[in-house]
């Protein structure tokens, strides 16, 4: 599986460690709680909800510059639209894979 | 020129303002998790430019850009590319930036809002100061039990999804039904539907401004289309 990095967070920092820091908390502070909000509303079947906060979880895996994921994600909020959930395995796996990346950082 | 930043995600804010850091002549005055709280203060401050996300709950970057009445220039920043046909067909849309966004698109994007000519903003005008004038029982279904609701009482219906959440003087109550359905339950003289999510009681109304009104401590937007008929209902001097 593709690995988190923060190539696009440095590409905007320009080198401002601050920024970097910054980013890098409101990531660590908003992911976990929307990451809740998916299981909470996916458990609840209210796939459209399901599918908006994917919406929202698209932007960080592709700021921590997961290429293949955000087209699982898209491909995902798209099917949960349509009432299917097929995916559902693949992007939680996505979401474990960040979830253990930033507890490194 | 003057700028505000109105995304849910504070990711998207942070590096938004990141990247007008970088910008000498963008000044962010101030950041909305929601388009709601910024209609007001659009209301109230010169903004030049607006970057505006487009998918967020209860109130769009649509539904906001529709109930400005001369809105500002707007960069659109979404992590969504199917609304670009949609999105110019507005004059004030600049730009549609994909999240994330690049440094360098981004710059583009604000070259094009240098060198379109600004346009009298809606901020400028000058808000009305207008009076209201303007009057039973609805029975809820919560939970299996029909509560009642003295009608005269609710001073806002605002659409949730499949629900709507009544709110009254002393109690809110969140009903499983649409805006359509109790929009035909109640007065015509006493409630009007400002906005495809909202209806009011006009007697509770405190002030009104451009595209807002203000009832208890809600400030609610108000289409163009629905604003006609408001300043139609209301007792002007």
């Amino acid at each position: 599986m593709e690995q988190p990095n923060l190539s696009y967070i440095h590409s905007m920092s320009g080198g401002d460690k601050a920024f970097e820091e910054k980013i890098i908390n409101i990531i660590k502070t908003e992911f976990p709680l929307e990451k809740e909000e998916y299981y909470n509303s996916y458990n609840a079947k209210n796939f459209k909800l399901t599918a908006g906060i994917i919406h929202k979880l698209k932007h960080k895996i592709s700021i921590l510059g997961l290429v293949k994921s955000y087209e699982t994600a898209v491909a995902f909020e798209n099917n949960l639209l349509e009432g299917q959930t097929t995916l559902n395995q693949e992007f939680e796996s996505i979401l474990i894979n960040i979830t253990n990346y930033l507890k490194q950082l | 020129m003057n700028c505000i930043i109105i995304d849910d995600e504070a990711t998207a804010r942070a590096i938004i303002g990141q990247l007008c850091s970088n910008v000498k002549e963008l000044t962010i005055l101030e950041e909305f998790p929601n388009a709601i709280q910024a209609v007001k203060y659009l209301n109230q401050n010169g903004i030049d430019l607006v970057f505006l996300d487009i998918h967020m709950p209860d109130f769009t970057g649509f539904d906001f850009i529709e109930t400005l009445k001369n809105p500002p220039k707007i960069i659109l920043t979404t992590s969504d590319s199917n609304f670009a046909i949609q999105a110019f067909e507005y004059d004030c849309i600049i730009d549609y930036l994909v999240k994330p966004i690049a440094p360098e698109r981004f710059l583009k994007a604000i070259q094009k809002a240098k060198d379109k000519p600004n346009k009298s903003s809606g901020s400028s005008e000058p808000s009305e100061k207008v009076e209201t004038t303007s009057g039973n029982d609805l029975y809820v279904n919560i939970d299996r039990r029909l509560i009642k609701i003295d009608i005269p009482s609710i001073y806002l219906i605002e659409a949730k999804g499949d629900y709507i959440n009544v709110k009254t003087e002393d109690k809110n109550y969140t009903v499983h039904s649409t805006l359509k359905k109790i929009e035909e339950k109640l007065p015509e003289n006493l409630f009007l539907k400002v906005h495809r999510s909202y209806i009011i009681n006009i007697k509770k109304i405190i002030d009104i401004e451009d595209n807002s009104v203000l009832i208890k401590r809600d400030v609610i937007p108000v289409s163009r289309s629905n604003r006609p008929e408001l300043m139609k209902r209301l007792n002007l001097l």
